[in-house]
């Protein structure tokens, strides 16, 4: 195709994307280096219904408009907010460094810290999720596959629920079930002998709720790909291996993934970089206390009345490094195969 | 296939179908269930005293005197007019589908046809785009659609969310083009076709299983965004996911949790629809080439 | 224009001379606020002006949405409806304008305790007032025999008998939900203790004192009688437990009293029984552990005149006393409106008034400390951390915000 028709074609879609990603994208970055201003304060009486008067302390605006013009995009920081306690906390980590004993208790004096709790969890998440939701994908593609014809539709349709299910209800739903009184939690309880077993109290069993929930909505996703995928096996490699007395879990092995292996890849792909983001399942299940990833930073950032655009945008800078950094294997395949096929 | 099945051991087959029945379980079960409380009144449907009284309704009967009521879906309905979120919701998804369909099939295409250097750099661009959190993005916009008097309508919501989602479009549509054999518009460009004409009239026709799949999930992409929905859109054309988030309450004062369940159960409806008149085009679709990486 | 002008200004005269409330208005109006019923109810009283558009966005979200709607020129809102903690954020970015001189030509109706102050300009006019304090099951005290509690370490004594006498597992409740809501429980007890957030007229933070380790120790011991499960407990799920029974005694918002009793499928121990008082001192102070809050309204910056005194009449209306007439809405909240009577529901918040409770501070840099605060308090209720780690963590989480912000160096 020449250049001129594929810059027509591309041209919408590549506006879209510019000016209401890459745009932002820029203003994000530019936000991360450079905060507010200084705040010039004063001392003034303030009065309240029911209270009276007493002093408050509040921002000169006068004072601190000149300084805004002067400077309109703020105060240059440099990576000093990339540097803070509230992300890579540099400062912090050479002291923990210094004063701790053995590494387990400078891994705890990380935890205290909230950008390395964050990506603990968002790890943990990322590589506890996407390689059961593949597996559980694969075995129930496997299996409607092998279902009666009948019964196919029936099972696809149940299964694809989790993942289309909006996120936020998803887990609002599961949220209500693993309730210490809800009828997982006590079934949970039941399970364990254990009547005082609540889910929502324990970082350890929270997490665990939070990755199931990961699991339960992502399978699906797999599922569908991987039994579109089977769909198109190659029926005279399977009567092959078949005829050389290969097992069934044979046949899996050496016809079967091989086959869907760039469906692997895909999935793995987009679930790596949508667990990397996890957001949602915190909100839904409340688990604020327990787990917080990076996604959350940037959600509490520029909720409610602080409003810190600067550190919102630290976080998210470092979110899509995070991502290009987890991609980076991935990436590198595909730029091997690119090349191979032109 | 059937060949196959016939000789399966009986021990394989028995632990399919358990294994099936375990997962359509765990799949089906919280939305029944959420169905089936939806219609008790908050105390019963948490559960707070007993969790039996999820099921048996104790305390919605001694309101309604039976263990069933519809006031959470009245509330919802009538009380709060519910109905005008679903047709937000409905005008949304119609046209971030119909726009990202348009935009992101030209684009595709042109990407998987050009053999150049630049069409793998703008894919990994894409990629890179898509891990951009969306909550980071929408607080980007607020001021320049404050200033411009864009914010709150849903032609504003309707382009973010279609920008937002072209990256996967693209991807899964340029490699769905991938697998239409280049002969075919190659030979219309010899029969003396521009790019386009060969694209409107060799390409569009065969298309339609992949771009139908692809909809799919901008239609879903559409339907469940939060983030981007409850930001940017007014209080009156608030689509049906932030209304249900206001339904949950504030810190001071009392949500509606019922109202909240029944708007749950109803948002769910259309989703079940929708699974069971495309099932068999996703499925097709994904097969026909979008998902061969 | 100026005929345009003074024909307004002689229809309000009318207007105001009689007890009417026809409202005309000649600009634009255009709300944003919070979605509780009271604030629906002082939105739907501005839409009922006539003679320009009114329009209202009342969400949840207004905290993120008011700023930027603000900030253009002309603003998208020409009002905000705000409460003592997010005016501040208003004032911050210097979006709002002085109601001196509106306030001199069309607030006669107002009282001057609603006019809140700021370094001698008025800024906001108040309409609500609010604040937590006590509610508790009389039937379940009067078993165990003993008063309300009057303190914390009371409602502790409490809470242990009726523990020991299985009336109850877990008789205190309380939103202690990570994040916003227990920042806010911590704020209470801390000044309740006597403590303030920051060292005199300046932005360094002083939480880590002794009243921060007494503050989070009987937030600690509170807890022990609490749900197990209280780290995910906002105010909603704190009475949906009292509404069920399990709960006898909490502290809570003002303005959930009205509505305790009256939501479907309470059991009738917990309607007869329900009670409510003052809010509780704490470690002998006088200060009760509690804050006192205010909602009210404030007028956009960046808007012309007219707009400003359209909008200001048409919030005037949407609070006038005779508002108050109406059952439904007196009922609604503790209203600050002249001809307001107290509901039964009220008594809680008048008492926290009376008791001289601390407002909410309404500083620049209140915010990122309660942020702080809420990230990171809960390791302490966990267990995982001490009072004197939570507290230093809260401070150096504190000050990284705050000099991201520029209020300290």
């Amino acid at each position: 195709m020449r250049h001129r028709t594929f810059f027509w074609f591309f041209l919408p879609t590549a506006l879209a994307m510019l000016l209401f990603i890459a745009f932002p994208i820029v203003s994000v970055i530019t936000q991360s280096i450079f905060a507010p201003h200084s705040a010039v304060l004063i001392e003034v009486e303030t009065c309240t219904p029911l209270v009276g008067c007493t002093n408050e302390t509040k921002i000169d605006q006068d004072a601190t408009r000149a300084l805004r013009q002067e400077q309109p995009l703020g105060r240059f920081v440099g990576l000093e907010i990339f540097k803070d306690r509230g992300h890579l906390a540099i400062t912090e980590v050479n002291e923990i460094w210094v004063q701790s004993r053995s590494l387990t208790d400078f891994f705890i004096g990380l935890g205290n810290l909230p950008f390395y709790r964050a990506i603990a969890f968002t790890l943990t998440f990322t590589f506890v999720v996407t390689p059961f939701v593949i597996f559980l994908g694969l075995i129930i593609a496997l299996t409607v596959n092998a279902l009666h014809d009948r019964l196919k539709g029936l099972v696809i349709f149940f299964s694809l629920l989790p993942f289309v299910i909006t996120p936020l209800i998803g887990a609002l739903v599961l949220f209500w079930m693993i309730d210490s009184r809800g009828i997982l939690g006590s079934f949970i309880q039941w399970l364990f002998a254990d009547p005082d077993l609540s889910l929502k109290a324990s970082t350890g069993l929270m997490w665990m709720a939070l990755l199931v929930y990961g699991v339960w909505h992502a399978a699906p996703f797999a599922f569908v790909i991987f039994y579109a995928g089977l769909q198109t096996l190659p029926m005279d490699q399977i009567e092959a291996a078949q005829i050389d007395g290969a097992t069934r879990f044979q046949q899996v092995r050496y016809v079967v993934i091989p086959h869907i292996m760039p469906l692997v890849t895909f999935v793995a792909l987009i679930q790596i970089m949508d667990n990397f983001r996890v957001f949602e399942p915190i909100v839904g299940f409340n688990a604020a206390a327990h787990a917080q990833s990076v996604s959350w930073f940037i959600f509490n950032d520029l909720q409610g009345e602080t409003r810190q655009l600067s550190s919102a945008s630290a976080s998210s800078v470092l979110t899509i490094i995070g991502v290009a950094i987890l991609l980076s294997p991935v990436l590198v395949r595909t730029w091997q195969d690119f090349k191979g096929k032109t | 296939m059937l060949a196959r099945a016939q000789r399966r051991p009986a021990s394989l087959q028995i632990a399919i179908y358990i294994f099936s029945a375990l997962w359509l379980i765990m799949a089906a079960f919280p939305f029944v269930w959420t169905v089936w409380g939806s219609f008790k009144v908050e105390l019963d449907f948490f559960s707070i005293s007993d969790w039996t009284f999820a099921l048996t309704g104790e305390r919605t009967t001694a309101e309604y005197g039976r263990p069933f009521t519809g006031t959470g879906y009245n509330g919802a309905w009538v009380k709060e007019e519910f109905w005008r979120n679903v047709v937000n919701t409905f005008i949304v998804c119609f046209f971030v589908v119909c726009t990202s369909l348009t935009i992101g099939t030209l684009g595709g295409y042109a990407l998987s046809r050009s053999g150049y250097r630049y069409t793998f750099f703008l894919l990994i661009t894409a990629l890179i785009f898509r891990a951009m959190p969306p909550v980071t993005l929408v607080a980007g916009y607020m001021l320049p659609f404050f200033e411009w008097n864009l914010w709150g309508i849903l032609p504003t919501t309707i382009i973010v969310l279609v920008a937002i989602n072209q990256p996967f479009t693209l991807w899964m549509l340029h490699s769905f083009f991938q697998n239409i054999p280049k002969e075919l518009d190659e030979s219309a460009k010899v029969d003396g076709c521009t790019q386009f004409q060969a694209f409107r009239h060799v390409i569009i026709p065969v298309m339609w299983p992949g771009v139908i799949t692809t909809g799919l999930f901008s239609f879903l992409l559409a339907y469940n965004d939060f983030a981007v929905t409850a930001m940017l859109l007014s209080e009156e054309n608030r689509t049906m996911v932030p209304q249900i988030a206001a339904f949950l309450g504030t810190t001071y004062t009392e949500g509606n949790v019922m109202f909240a369940v029944s708007a749950v159960v109803s948002a769910t409806v259309p989703l079940f629809i929708l699974v069971m008149f495309f099932q068999r085009q996703i499925v097709s679709g994904l097969v026909a080439g979008a998902v061969k990486g | 224009m100026f005929l345009k002008k003074v024909a307004l200004l002689s229809a309000i005269t009318f207007i105001g001379g009689s007890a009417v409330s026809a409202c005309e208005i000649s600009a634009r109006v255009s709300i944003v606020g919070n979605e509780f019923p009271a604030i629906q109810t002082v939105g739907a009283g501005a839409q009922e002006c006539t003679g320009a558009e009114v329009s209202s966005n009342l969400t949840k979200d207004h905290q993120s949405i008011n700023v930027p709607g603000m900030q253009g020129n002309p603003a998208e809102y020409t009002s905000a409806i705000i409460a003592n903690s997010s005016i501040v954020a208003l004032m911050n970015e210097d979006v709002i304008r002085p109601l001196d001189d509106l306030v001199a030509k069309h607030g006669s109706d107002l009282q001057s305790s609603q006019l809140i102050k700021i370094g001698g300009e008025i800024m906001a006019v108040a309409f609500m007032a609010n604040a937590q304090h006590l509610m508790y099951r009389s039937d379940i005290l009067e078993q165990i025999g003993v008063e309300p509690p009057k303190t914390y370490e009371a409602m502790l004594d409490a809470a242990k008998m009726i523990r020991e006498q299985g009336i109850m597992e877990n008789p205190i409740g309380g939103a202690y939900a990570s994040g916003w809501n227990l920042a806010q429980e911590f704020n209470n007890m801390f000044l309740g203790y006597g403590g303030s957030h920051f060292k005199d007229g300046s932005a360094e933070p002083n939480v880590s004192s002794e009243a921060g380790i007494n503050a989070l120790n009987m937030m600690k011991q509170l807890s022990d009688y609490m749900n197990p499960d209280f780290l995910t407990h906002d105010s909603n799920a704190t009475n949906a437990e009292y509404r069920a029974g399990n709960v006898a005694l909490l502290n809570m918002w003002g303005s959930r009293a009205a509505s305790q009793t009256t939501a479907e499928g309470v059991t009738d121990a917990v309607k007869n029984g329900h009670a409510i008082s003052g809010p509780m001192t704490v470690g002998g102070g006088s200060v009760p552990a509690s804050t006192l809050w205010w909602d009210g309204w404030t007028v956009a910056k960046n808007i012309s005149d007219e707009e400003a005194e359209a909008t200001f009449v048409a919030m005037m209306n949407a609070i006038r006393p005779s508002k108050m007439e109406d059952e439904n809405i007196r009922t609604q909240a503790v209203w600050l409106i002249e001809g307001y009577s107290p509901t039964e529901a009220a008594v809680g918040v008048f008492e926290a008034a009376k008791m001289a409770t601390t407002p909410y501070p309404m500083l620049p840099y209140m915010g990122l400390m309660h942020s702080a605060l809420g990230a990171e308090l809960s390791d302490f209720m966990q267990g995982k951390e001490s009072a004197e780690q939570a507290l230093a963590d809260i401070e150096a989480a504190y000050v990284a915000s705050a000099k991201e912000k520029g209020f300290l160096n």
